[in-house]
């Protein structure tokens, strides 16, 4: 052991330290160097967050262990935890090639219940932008966001483009895009107003945006809760829509978030009075009232009870 | 066209829920196919707004609609498309743009209307497969999305008489609307126009003034509707329609030949035989030797579950008329095949559906109607058989009925055809009795019943050819059934020949009408 040791330079310690200590204890060249003081850090190249780069996750090989977790295993939890409700999917019967699908977010459920419920065949040629501060804070989160949801990472804390023009190239080369243009999990169980990186995005590639509402997934996993609460849910498909020509990023955002807002009043009640109501500009927002904390939590709590429970299962006599 | 020589294959036959490949005698048959699929419209739902906001000789849809008025969206039945089209339907997709432009006029007081005559009451499942859930779940909780009843005594309005004196019913609340929106989906070129209100929202007063013998002997063919006294009818009707009935938007839409699809397992039979690849051949063999094996109940199940890949090929909007006859010119570019001179002996395969057995049994009364009203009047011009020739049709004709969907069609069976099987007869001894029967009347309205009079209607629908025709004969049929239907059994097509040379004489001259996918012989 003490001539390995020697022969590979390894400093001599006491025998009660392990070799992990002992390599641990090697200095230069084994381990970086340390910067002289008085001169400046040489600039370290960032491998996490938006400077991940996903691109090994978007080989076959990987596509494949995607598609086998996504209809696996994935399916089965979003199956017992949401017991979804699959509707609208026949508006996307006349939509070819790449698109971008944007829905409401409350939940960690929504992704894995979109991606098992965005119909082929955009489900497995997917990539779903997910905040680069959260999913790709460390190398593990990273390569684990990257493989299981196709995460590309986006950044919300700043303006990027750097972000935009992965997504807007990655769509160009026939990838369709998830995005949840509030920018994150709801705080309060309402929406948030939506962002207008889908837009830009529609805009830039000129594919169409699919506006999807999520219904009930908030009562699953909601922002601060860390045990899933099976529950049902819904999730409704809206007709695909394009920027018209005297629309801005910032109006078609609003456009959608409406269309998002149309299909929730869809959910709740019947797919006409929703029309009417969308028709008259009275579909109930996203967002909630504009009021103080608890009146906003109350009519939220009104929402709560008249939304469907889950089907008791009789058994077949 | 095929002309069959001695190195042509054995010809498809459909044969109810099977298959069989017949060989036709060599240098005295041919073979008529139906045309390739047209393509189907790039954008549907483009072209269905399209038409909805240019609309033929009416203004567009939108400025039809207004806050506060009474509309009515009437729509065809489960009797079409043949079979059932994957979803979405193209009735979805007309009608969800038609309730969004009502909605952005805001019009609250929607009816909507399954104009389904004197057929049965389509189930919920049937419903929603046709309009979709949205549209389902929006409007029959509030019961304002419902079957027809023709039989109703408050949901029926008498709009006035024809120059003919013939009776004008309509349903009611399509009657008293501020506008009738009537949504069709034409397969054959029998369907559309005013045939739509005036014969799918009417009465048994008003639809026996067309559905008799002597209208559809008259009727050459009631696929022509130039020549079709069944047309013509409808046409006064519709008159009066036009004159005291609502205001009527009338929407018409054709499909292409995709019966079957472009690939998958039903693909081969949209093939002519003598293309099929080893692939396709080992298909057949596979799914023939399947459905041999099967017992009938497993191969219906089969087959009603196929949902035919049809895209749409037009939809025009507007006046009924003008709509109706752009209708007909999209229809005929898919269905006709120019064919030269009559033939002494007819053949064809019928299928496991026709117009009135769907998600159902196709009883013996039903092999009648489609081979001799249907597929024997596919023709315009004069009929592909020569006055007194012989038509030999394949299926195995059980003696079997859905109890449920076909009650009276029992009792004609057992008791009217076993009197007599001349339709002047039938309609003069017993329609009545059938037509006013009282629990046919409960079934039809309440039940899933096709009406009493139905089953004399297919019986008149076949009543030029059964005039027309010197022998009818039933290839593979139970004799049973065959002979209690006044046509003649064999269990070949050898014996079947055999038989017809007895009536039009040796060597005769054959015609195979390869259907389905749909075709219409213009017979010069």
């Amino acid at each position: 052991m003490n001539k390995l040791t020697q022969q590979l330079g390894l400093p001599r310690l006491p025998a009660k330290f392990s070799p992990v200590q002992r390599f641990r204890a090697l200095g230069f060249p084994y381990r970086a160097p340390s910067t002289p003081r008085g001169l400046a850090p040489a600039p370290t190249e960032k491998t996490t967050g938006a400077h991940y780069d996903t691109a090994w996750a978007r080989k076959y090989p990987a596509r494949m262990a995607r598609a086998a977790i996504v209809d696996g295993p994935m399916r089965l939890v979003v199956s017992a935890l949401a017991a979804p409700d699959r509707r609208g999917t026949d508006r996307l019967d006349s939509l070819h090639g790449p698109a971008i699908f944007v829905a409401n977010h409350h939940s960690h459920v929504d992704t894995p219940l979109l991606l098992t419920s965005i119909p082929e065949p955009w489900r497995h040629k997917l990539i779903v932008g997910a905040a680069a501060d959260y999913f790709f804070g460390t190398k593990l989160t990273s390569a684990l966001s990257s493989l299981v949801i196709g995460a590309v990472p986006i950044e919300r804390s700043k303006v990027s483009r750097r972000s935009a023009d992965q997504a807007a190239d990655l769509v160009g080369e026939g990838w369709s895009l998830l995005l949840f243009p509030e920018g994150g999990r709801s705080p309060d169980g309402w929406g948030q107003p939506f962002r207008g990186g889908a837009a830009y995005l529609a805009a830039k590639t000129g594919r169409p945006v699919v506006p999807i509402h999520l219904r009930g997934t908030g009562r699953i996993l909601r922002k601060g809760k860390s045990l899933p609460q099976p529950s049902t849910t819904s999730v409704t498909f809206g007709r695909p829509l394009t920027p018209r020509e005297d629309e801005n990023a910032a109006r078609f955002a609003a456009r959608l978030e409406g269309e998002v807002a149309a299909l929730a009043d869809e959910a709740a009640n019947d797919w006409y009075q929703a029309r009417l109501r969308a028709h008259a500009g009275e579909s109930p927002g996203l967002t909630g009232p504009e009021s103080g904390d608890w009146r906003r939590s109350w009519a939220l709590g009104d929402m709560s009870r008249s939304a469907k429970r889950r089907a008791r299962r009789w058994p077949e006599l | 066209m095929l002309d069959v020589d001695s190195s042509t294959p054995p010809i498809l036959f459909h044969h109810g829920e099977q298959f069989r490949l017949e060989k036709l005698p060599a240098d005295r048959s041919r073979v008529i196919y139906p045309a390739e699929p047209l393509p189907g419209l790039p954008d549907p739902d483009e072209s269905i707004r399209d038409a909805l906001l240019n609309p033929i000789d009416d203004d567009p849809l939108p400025t039809l609609l207004t806050a506060g008025m009474k509309l009515t969206i009437a729509f065809d039945d489960l009797s079409l498309p043949l079979p059932s089209m994957r979803k979405p339907d193209i009735r979805q997709r007309i009608i969800e743009q038609v309730l969004d432009m009502a909605a952005a006029a805001g019009v609250d007081d929607v009816h909507l209307i399954a104009a389904l005559a004197l057929h049965r009451r389509m189930t919920e499942a049937e419903l929603r497969h046709a309009l979709g859930d949205r549209i389902y779940d929006a409007f029959a909780p509030q019961d304002t999305l419902y079957n027809h009843d023709a039989e109703d005594p408050e949901g029926m309005v008498e709009l006035g008489l024809t120059r003919h004196d013939e009776q004008v019913t309509m349903n009611k609340r399509a009657a008293e609307s501020d506008l009738l929106i009537y949504v069709n989906l034409n397969i054959v070129s029998m369907d559309g126009g005013w045939k739509s209100t005036a014969t799918g929202l009417s009465g048994y007063s008003g639809i026996r003034h067309h559905h008799n013998v002597k209208t559809m002997r008259e009727s050459k063919s009631f696929m022509d509707r130039h020549k079709s006294e069944l047309h013509h009818s409808n046409w006064r009707q519709g008159e009066v329609i036009k004159a005291h009935g609502p205001r009527i938007f009338q929407i018409e839409t054709t499909i292409n030949n995709n019966t079957f699809g472009y690939d998958g397992p039903l693909h081969v039979l949209q093939k002519r035989e003598w293309e099929w690849s080893a692939k396709d051949r080992a298909t057949f063999i596979g799914m023939k030797k399947g459905l041999d094996a099967m017992p009938t109940s497993a191969r219906r199940k089969i087959f009603q579950g196929w949902k035919a890949p049809y895209e749409l090929t037009s939809v025009q909007a507007g006046d009924v008329d003008a709509v109706h006859e752009a209708t007909l010119e999209h229809c005929f570019a898919q269905h006709i095949v120019p064919v030269e001179g009559q033939t002494d002996v007819l053949t064809f395969g019928l299928p496991y559906i026709c117009p009135y057995n769907v998600n159902s049994v196709m009883n013996p009364i039903l092999v009648m109607c489609l081979g001799l009203g249907y597929f024997f009047n596919m023709y315009r011009g004069k009929p592909l058989v020569r006055e007194g020739g012989v038509l030999i049709m394949s299926h195995p004709t059980p003696w079997e009925f859905h109890p449920v969907h076909h009650p009276s069609y029992i009792d004609f069976f057992e008791q009217v055809l076993t009197d007599t099987t001349d339709p002047i007869e039938i309609e003069k001894k017993y329609e009545k009795q059938f037509a006013e029967d009282e629990w046919y009347i409960h079934l039809y309205r309440n039940s899933y019943a096709y009406h009493g009079v139905h089953p004399f209607y297919m019986w008149y629908w076949g009543a030029h050819a059964l005039q027309y025709l010197g022998r009818v004969i039933i290839v593979g049929g139970d004799p049973k059934s065959v002979r209690r239907l006044g046509f003649t059994p064999a269990s070949t097509m050898q014996d079947a020949l055999e038989l017809a040379s007895d009536v039009v004489g040796p060597r005769p001259s054959i015609t195979h009408l390869h259907n389905p996918p749909i075709l219409m012989a213009d017979v010069t």
